[in-house]
């Protein structure tokens, strides 16, 4: 699944690269513990959509976040391609695990300084939050690297309790909603 | 300065000493005439100043000594036991705790306020204080003083035979020797063969045995002590069963190394017995073998006595409950692999490590369990002292202390307790004349009390004071914007903007409260439990209850697996009263209003597939699980009850820690998590919504 780059270079930075609808996205590698496949999820009920719930990683419970649905770009389909990257971030102080749900993974890649250009500051149709930069893969191919602490965590905090709240007060008229992940 | 290693098993040991001796201190001023207390308060006293010394703690040793000699004279009865002493009794062990923390790196001793608590002491024994007991370890004397004014003067034999635990805790029989030498005049007979070897003291001395197990007592535990009396002066019947070598260097006519190399010349009476010919070689190895068994199953027995108690550090323990946790998952796992195959031999080594599991889980889970009077005991000094400070009376009850509580949670309680505690004392308890004067005894009351209630443990702290001033709380959350304007709002939720941060109704800043920090602290620590503070109630003049509710936050519990749609839940079994069954016909009786009656009484209900939004179709048979929330019968009602299911409790995550109805999760036998249910959540979120879907 992971093809290395041999011109490893002084300042060049490694990344992971992963697809979301057919669109080329990177984040540093060394955020990212490890890449699963697709296991049994377990559904949170009454939390934002793109929470998708928990797994069971060798005996520990890791929330799991649909990226497509993060940002904004539709639920992410299950195919055979589908991953989980186990991604680790600091939360108060402390290292959590969180898997970000992707339609495939790449490869990893050595980006240098010089390959990354700055956000554009429009036209991405993305929260520019969220992008440290696009990466130049080749001449035609840009991937758009994420800053993805800022997306898994503060940011998505706020939504949380906004999406939350509106839950509540959906819940009222009792909406069934697809709620039972993957066990369905 | 002690190494830094034995510093540590001093400080510990001397910790714990210290907080005995506070609750001694405490139950003597209730009961003064009770001498036991006094002796255990000198003991407490005498065993830190004795180990003091010996890791090279002077100053501690020191201080100690002073203290320990006016106890002497309380011990006695020469001085009375008075609330004078028992302040400086208590300031001193202050003292010592400052000196020891100083010693170990933490904070600064005054050295004056030690010097300060020595003068009171001596003024208030009379200054006999400082009699002193610094004799210098008297060498092999032949000279007999009589002493005029005590007791008999007594020989000893003493006969100490350390383990090796002895010197692992930093131990050295010289300091120990040292200190015997110091209650009289003393002879040590070293057994130079093998380091570590026994001891030999005869010691004669007229302050009876007691001052020799003072000084023994904290070597017990980890050495073979004999002390047997070899004479009473004026009794001289036991002269004769001395051996005359002894009573020669007693004496000081033989020097103990002439005694040694002479005795060395004597022949073993095994070899003596061998070559007279009376008995055959064989015969005395015999003996000697029986002798050494003897000897090994005495030592044995020392050592397994010595064991009583082990320290262990925490994070072992926490190590240990994580791996019964995942046994435990494990365990679940294989009996279920088991019953799918349905192989009778399987079955039963299957079942015996059930048993076998169910046990050890409950042995290590208890090992953390602790009731929670160690906590209330320390609140008990800190009544005291705040009360006097503030020139209020308060007398403090408990209840309940023998609630058990896992130790996390304990150690973690103390503050925000601390907190509640000295909020009651200096807001709520009133002065003794205001207190006469609104025709209530002049002493205050503040309870605690503990209950097991379900998967919780309820703590209340009442006071029976002046009560929360509503109306005042209320100005002060509207200046602070805790509180709108607008918005009607209830009496309790008043009450608990006390807990908001910058909230103090205060007028003047004391040293106890008054600066607005202290109850936010107190909320956040008790959430940290995943518990819960309140104010539950509050009557002006008549004074205020805070209830904390704290989960059993235990790292294990039994729990009631049920399933709605695909979706499995568990619920606490603590919290299941009964499970009935929900027909289609019981609906429609009742018109789709959320309620049934069981055993005539109507319990409401709510269905989780709507509270959830699970989709799918319900079963034509629901079941409904009853649980008991603050009094009220509640139903949750599900789709199939799979059975009794052990459950490790795993948070969610960060990201999910505002996930409504839900405590945590674990993991099933299939490897699938499951959802572990708050019922209690469930319960409040479905009322709350049921009432807003009203308004609209």
């Amino acid at each position: 699944m992971s093809v290395k780059n041999e011109t490893v270079q002084s300042q060049a930075t490694q990344y992971l690269t992963f697809m979301l609808r057919e669109e080329g996205f990177a984040i540093e590698i060394s955020k990212v513990r490890e890449v699963l496949d697709v296991t049994t999820m377990t559904r949170i009920p009454r939390m934002p959509v793109y929470l998708s719930g928990v797994i069971n990683l060798r005996g520990n419970v890791v929330p799991v976040m649909d990226l497509g649905q993060r940002l904004g770009m539709g639920i992410i389909e299950y195919t055979k391609n589908t991953c989980i990257m186990i991604v680790e971030l600091e939360v108060d102080a402390n290292l959590v695990e969180m898997g970000v749900l992707t339609d495939s993974v790449q490869m990893v890649l050595d980006l240098n300084p010089e390959d990354i250009e700055s956000v554009p500051k429009m036209g991405t149709n993305l929260n520019t939050e969220f992008i440290k930069g696009m990466g130049r893969q080749s001449e035609e191919k840009f991937l758009i690297i994420l800053d993805i602490d800022k997306v898994l965590a503060s940011e998505g905090e706020a939504t949380l309790r906004e999406i939350d709240s509106a839950v509540s007060i959906h819940l009222g008229e009792s909406k069934p909603e697809e709620a039972a992940g993957l066990e369905a | 300065m002690a190494e830094s290693e034995y510093a540590e098993v001093f400080r510990e040991e001397a910790g714990e000493l210290l907080e005995e001796l506070e609750t001694s201190l405490l139950e003597l001023e209730k009961d003064p005439a009770d001498l036991k207390i006094v002796s255990r308060v000198f003991r407490a006293m005498h065993t830190i100043k004795g180990s003091g010394a010996m890791f090279g703690f002077d100053d501690i040793a020191g201080f100690t000594h002073h203290v320990e000699t006016a106890l002497d004279k309380v011990r006695d009865g020469t001085v009375p036991v008075s609330k004078e002493l028992i302040d400086l009794t208590l300031a001193s062990r202050d003292h010592i705790r400052a000196l020891l923390d100083a010693a170990t790196g933490g904070g600064e001793a005054d050295p004056a306020e030690g010097e300060r608590i020595i003068a009171s002491l001596q003024v208030l024994v009379g200054g006999a204080a400082s009699g002193e007991k610094k004799a210098v370890p008297a060498p092999a004397a032949s000279v007999e003083e009589k002493d005029p004014t005590t007791g008999r003067r007594t020989h000893y034999r003493i006969s100490i035979k350390p383990t090796p635990e002895f010197f692992v805790g930093g131990n050295t029989l010289e300091a120990l020797l040292a200190e015997l030498g110091e209650l009289g005049e003393s002879t040590v007979f070293m057994d130079g063969e093998q380091k570590g070897g026994g001891v030999l003291i005869l010691l004669t001395m007229d302050k009876g045995i007691n001052a020799i197990e003072d000084v023994l007592v904290f070597a017990e535990s980890s050495c073979e002590v004999k002390v047997k009396v070899l004479a009473v002066e004026g009794e001289d019947e036991f002269e004769e069963h001395r051996k005359i070598g002894e009573i020669l260097v007693e004496k000081g006519e033989l020097s103990v190394d002439d005694l040694k190399t002479v005795l060395d010349r004597q022949k073993p009476l095994g070899e003596l017995l061998v070559g007279e010919n009376l008995v055959s070689r064989t015969s005395i190895d015999a003996a000697l073998a029986e002798q050494k068994l003897v000897r090994e199953a005495k030592e044995k027995g020392t050592v397994a006595k010595g064991a009583e108690s082990i320290r262990v550090a925490s994070e072992k323990l926490d190590q240990l409950i994580n791996l019964v946790g995942e046994l435990v998952v494990t365990q679940a796992r294989l009996t279920q692999v088991a019953s799918q195959h349905k192989d009778t031999e399987l079955v039963e080594p299957v079942e015996e490590v059930e048993r076998l599991t169910a046990e050890l889980r409950d042995c290590v889970l208890n090992i953390r369990m602790l009731p929670i009077g160690t906590t209330f005991a320390k609140f008990k000094r800190l009544v005291r002292d705040l009360s006097a400070e503030l020139g209020k009376e308060v007398v403090m009850v408990t209840e309940g202390a023998e609630t058990e509580l896992d130790k996390n949670v304990i150690d973690q309680l103390g503050d925000p307790m601390v907190h509640l505690i000295r909020n009651c004392i200096d807001h709520g308890i009133e002065s003794p004349e205001e207190r006469e004067q609104a025709g209530k005894p002049r002493k205050g009351t503040i309870s605690l009390a503990a209950q097991h209630s379900g998967a919780n443990v309820v703590i209340t702290v009442t006071d029976d004071g002046k009560g929360l001033d509503a109306e005042k709380i209320r100005q002060k959350g509207l200046e602070k914007g805790l509180l709108r304007p607008d918005t009607e709002v209830s009496e309790q939720e008043i009450w608990n903007t006390i807990f908001a941060p910058g909230l103090s109704t205060a007028k003047t800043i004391t040293s106890v409260s008054g600066r607005g920090v202290g109850m936010d602290v107190v909320k956040s620590t008790v959430e940290a439990l995943k518990g819960s503070v309140s104010v539950t109630n509050s009557i002006k003049g008549k004074g205020t209850t805070i209830t904390i509710i704290l989960p059993l936050t235990l790292a294990i519990i039994n729990g009631l697996l049920v399933k709605v749609g695909d979706t499995h839940f568990v619920l606490p079994l603590s919290q299941v009263e009964e499970c009935v069954e929900l027909t289609r016909e019981d609906i429609a009786r009742f018109h789709e209003r959320r309620m049934l009656p069981v055993r005539e009484q109507l319990v409401p209900y709510v269905r989780l597939r709507d509270f959830f939004a699970i989709s799918g179709e319900r079963p034509l048979l629901e079941q409904m699980v009853i649980s008991r929330i603050h009094g009220e019968r509640f139903g949750l009602v599900l789709d199939d009850v799979v059975g009794e299911h052990q459950t490790v409790l795993k948070s969610l995550g960060w990201v999910y820690r505002n996930a409504t109805g839900l405590s945590g999760s674990t993991i099933l036998g299939n490897g699938h998590v499951a959802l572990i249910l708050d019922v209690a959540n469930v319960m409040k979120c479905a009322r709350q919504e049921e009432h807003k879907a009203l308004a609209n």
